[in-house]
């Protein structure tokens, strides 16, 4: 089924490449019409962003450089948005980052700057980016970010990411309880495992497909597609009344307790 | 058909932007093809893709030529 979303921006934040699930959301608000704003930390990822953009069937999109460590850039992101466009309809926060040092092995480990990286970008990166969109967005709004049941529970070499993703679900909850007078709603999507760039980041990745595949109620992992599409939800009208929430896209993984 | 180093190449040169010509068996990804840490791991993706294998962390690891791959890939068939 699909949603009409023709006439809405949204920014897109966090796009690597073409198998990130920023991608798979981007896919699915632009297929429903909306007009799509991306931003991307690092010149390496420059060309590649804007190749992406490019493919996408419109010609009106938006790529810029925002580095979320530094709180000015964010501000100047979303002025030049605002500059560019006036209004936007809603923001998908795609961003995490850990040394991949701090994905394996014992969370005791944790460096202190390893802990306070990953909760920089990971974490407070929400709120900065809430605070700079909360302007773009005077007739309301729809922020999304990502989460992962690490955040939630133990999960295998995730340690330092894991303690990041608690801090960004309580900041969904604090941020959806003040904005949410402005009809500015906050929620994340936690998506099951998913063959990204950054997942091959976390040690022994391929293991937690084959779980997923054994063990997930669905018998398989979810696609970006799939995570697209519950974005594409929380973006639109349909899903006007909820804010503060966590969606599991994950196959039900998160619901199995010992078999 | 192609061979395992012209396959090999193509990823390589889409992936990393350099000419066909730099890659051969002995040249390092890091060194001699500007590979930075990502790139790595977005080539070894690729690889698994084009070769429907797993290639583990471990093994990952120890990749660090163009011929290093082409053995591995070769040792996995």
């Amino acid at each position: 089924m699909t949603l009409d979303l023709s006439g809405r921006t949204y920014v897109i934040m966090g796009v690597a490449n073409q198998r990130s699930i920023a991608w798979g959301i981007a896919q699915a608000l632009s297929n429903a019409g909306a007009r799509l704003i991306f931003t991307y930390a690092g010149e390496r990822l420059a060309a590649n962003v804007q190749k992406l953009a490019d493919s996408l069937d419109r010609d009106d999109s938006i790529v810029l450089p925002c580095d979320v460590t530094d709180d000015a850039e964010v501000e100047a992101t979303f002025q030049n948005i605002q500059e560019q466009v006036g209004t936007i309809d809603g923001v998908a926060h795609c961003i995490a980052f850990a040394d991949k040092d701090e994905l394996s092995g014992e969370y005791l480990n944790t460096t202190k700057d390893g802990f306070l990286t990953a909760h920089h970008i990971s974490s407070y990166s929400l709120t900065a980016v809430a605070k700079a969109a909360r302007p773009l967005m005077q007739e309301g709004g729809s922020i999304l970010t990502l989460t992962y049941l690490g955040g939630e529970r133990v999960v295998k070499n995730y340690n330092v990411m894991g303690v990041a993703k608690a801090s960004l679900d309580a900041s969904v909850k604090y941020l959806a309880n003040d904005l949410g007078k402005e009809a500015i709603r906050v929620n994340s999507i936690s998506a099951g495992p998913i063959r990204t760039l950054s997942a091959k980041g976390v040690a022994d990745f391929n293991d937690v497909i084959q779980e997923m595949e054994d063990s997930a109620p669905l018998k398989r992992p979810v696609t970006k597609e799939e995570v697209g599409d519950t974005a594409l939800f929380l973006m639109s009208d349909l899903s006007r009344g909820i804010t503060g929430e966590m969606i599991h896209v994950d196959g039900g993984y998160n619901k199995i307790g010992l078999m | 058909m192609a061979t395992t180093l012209d396959r090999i190449a193509k990823i390589v040169t889409d992936r990393l932007g350099v000419d066909e010509a730099d890659i051969k068996p002995e040249a390092t990804f890091k060194e001699d093809l500007g590979a930075d840490s990502l790139d790595v791991v977005e080539l070894v993706m690729e690889l698994e893709d084009e070769f429907d294998m797993e290639i583990s962390d471990e093994d990952a690891e120890k990749i660090a030529t163009v011929g290093d791959v082409i053995q591995y890939i070769e040792s996995q068939q």
